[in-house]
């Protein structure tokens, strides 16, 4: 299966909308076309799943909306709809992840495309709503994809682009598409959208390799033990392997339809750059502003924004980033008694087998939403410096944090 | 052109998110490529001093943090001036928009110049009541576009009455107009 050509789409065809993060992947739903929706409220992802429910109310979607009782029956509803060939999304964030645990494995393993958009939120104790990636970085391992947004827009792009991906043949996994709670999900910003018509032609109708059929009936996810289960892990492997060729597929068809793409990852400012800044969705922005800041005063610095944490494209990043003499990486996350942090660990594991590796520091940030101003990215970058000089850096440290 | 930044002071339930929203609308409606507004969620409930922003430039805006050095603040309650400094950060040429019976001489705050406009006043003789009381975002939308320039009145309307289809738009967006015309420094 092959990605669908597509013909650019004119400036006038498209409408320009003030859309929260939020709104504009409840947007994005709405013209994929999707079958069903079962989700749970929380906070911050409550506009995706209110604002397409009054887009079912008033008729405007074909969607079957399921109002579960909790994000464990959410997962379940959409891992039984898109087993039956559906095309199913879902939302939610933090504690609803939480819950939702036991059934990503079952979703990733099953193979089944289903796009679960999240506004990263952090996880309890004490009950914080505010945004840290706690919650889809602990959901690292389940075999979903993952692709981190830094604007409305990207969210828009990024949720449409996410069932082309999910649904290719040489893929079949599903994906978590991430926005940053209420510093993004909340956010209200110029969004373009497509019209409905290129939205339909871009993805088509989802055609499922082999779905419950009560006519020919089969049995999914029945016991594997020692005889079958590993070699079941091993196809969901290549299935991930697959993902950065598709991806790319994905992109450049999108970016044919709309003139925008991001990449695996956006490189802003670094080839020259001796410190590169390593994060993703909004402290990437906050970064690039405070590198154009820098560069004005002569140093010389810029950022990788990362977009896809799983797969980690970690050939691809290493050389993007092999020649900076240190790579300070930021991230919102704390990987209690880990050597250091889950983007820090991949970095540090993508540079190990270079022959000549940067210095990689390892900034843990805004924690249950502490804000993340331009100072804090200047007093990493700061560090840093220091560090070089010294030819020694922690393995990681927090910043933005009463002591 | 720098990113100008916006800080709205109001009180739970008076509509400054709206403001903010509605601020970011009429700004890419007027041409700006890059807007932000965002409110900043606490454990505030109604009636409590709450927060939200907006940014607005003609370029793309990368930053997405709270804003710390605002180029004007809008106050939607008077009372919250007693309370806490709104002007917290302001640069030096920043504007203070305040809804206001009062001058702008009769208003005491420690930085910035400043705008006043009687919004309650407004609200009550055009109607703009919510749960029987009088909300002031739409009027202070007005206000805005006199003391900055940065966005055009005839926008504001349009946006207001996008939001409110039908007369209860139009009563705001004629309460709008008044405050343009009234708000002074």
């Amino acid at each position: 299966m092959r990605v669908t050509v597509v013909e650019r789409v004119p400036a006038e065809e498209m409408r320009i909308e003030g859309l929260t993060g939020d709104a504009a992947i409840a947007h994005a739903l709405k013209q994929c076309d999707i079958d069903v929706l079962a989700a749970y409220p929380i906070t911050p992802q409550t506009i995706i799943v209110e604002d397409f429910q009054k887009f079912a109310a008033n008729g405007e979607v074909q969607t079957k909306v399921i109002p579960v009782e909790s994000e464990h029956s959410a997962m379940s509803a959409c891992v039984g709809a898109s087993a039956a060939g559906a095309r199913v999304a879902t939302a939610t964030a933090s504690a609803g992840l939480a819950l939702m645990w036991e059934i990503l494995y079952c979703a990733a393993s099953l193979r089944l495309p289903i796009v679960l958009t999240i506004a990263n939120r952090a996880l309890s104790a004490p009950i914080n709503i505010h945004n840290d990636w706690s919650d889809s970085y602990g959901a690292r391992d389940s075999g979903f994809i993952q692709l981190y947004c830094q604007s409305s827009q990207e969210a828009y792009d990024t949720t449409i682009m996410a069932f082309k991906l999910a649904e290719d043949h040489r893929v079949l996994l599903p994906v978590m598409v991430c926005i940053d709670g209420f510093i993004l999900s909340h956010n209200v910003e110029r969004v373009e959208m497509l019209p409905d018509e290129a939205v339909r032609n871009f993805l088509g109708v989802r055609d499922p390799v082999l779905p419950l059929d009560p006519d020919n009936p089969i049995t999914m996810g029945p016991l594997a033990l020692t005889d079958y289960y590993f070699e079941i892990k091993e196809g969901q492997d290549r299935a991930m392997d697959a993902v950065p060729e598709v991806y790319k597929e994905v992109e450049a068809a999108f970016e044919k339809m709309t003139g925008r793409s991001y990449g695996m990852f956006e490189k802003y400012r670094t080839d020259d750059a001796e410190i590169i800044i390593l994060t993703h969705s909004t402290p990437a922005g906050t970064a690039k502003a405070v590198v154009d800041v820098l560069r004005e005063k002569g140093e010389k610095v810029g950022v990788l924004r990362l977009k896809m944490f799983r797969p980690f494209p970690a050939a691809e990043v290493a050389e993007a980033i092999k020649h900076a003499k240190a790579v300070a990486v930021f991230e919102k996350c704390r990987s209690f008694g880990a050597v250091c942090n889950p983007l820090a660990l991949e970095v540090r594991a993508a540079l190990y087998d270079l022959k000549e590796r940067p210095m990689v520091t390892d900034f843990v940030i805004g924690l249950g939403g502490r804000d993340v101003p331009p100072t804090t990215i200047v007093e990493g970058y700061e560090k840093t410096k220091e560090y070089l000089a010294k030819g020694k850096a922690p393995l990681y440290e927090t910043l933005g944090v009463r002591k | 052109m720098p990113v100008i930044e916006v800080r709205w002071h109001g009180r739970g339930g008076q509509g400054g998110v709206t403001s903010a929203e509605l601020l970011a609308k009429a700004a890419y409606y007027d041409g700006y490529k890059g807007v932000q507004a965002f409110p900043y969620f606490g454990a505030e409930r109604r009636g409590a001093p709450v927060k939200a922003f907006t940014r607005i430039s003609d370029k793309e805006i990368n930053v997405r943090s709270q804003i710390y050095d605002p180029d004007v603040v809008a106050v939607l309650d008077a009372s919250i001036l007693d309370l806490i400094d709104v002007t917290e950060g302001l640069k030096p040429n920043g504007k203070v928009i305040v809804n206001t019976p009062k001058k702008p001489s009769e208003i005491s705050v420690k930085r910035g110049h400043v705008y006043t406009y009687d919004g309650t006043g407004i609200a009550l003789r055009y109607g703009l009541m919510v749960a029987g009381l009088p909300v002031v975002n739409t009027t202070m939308l007005g206000a805005f576009a006199k003391a900055t320039g940065l966005v055009r009145l005839e926008t504001v309307q349009k946006v207001i009455k996008e939001k409110w289809p039908g007369p209860v738009g139009e009563r705001n967006a004629e309460g709008a107009r008044e405050a343009y015309e009234t708000c002074t420094d």
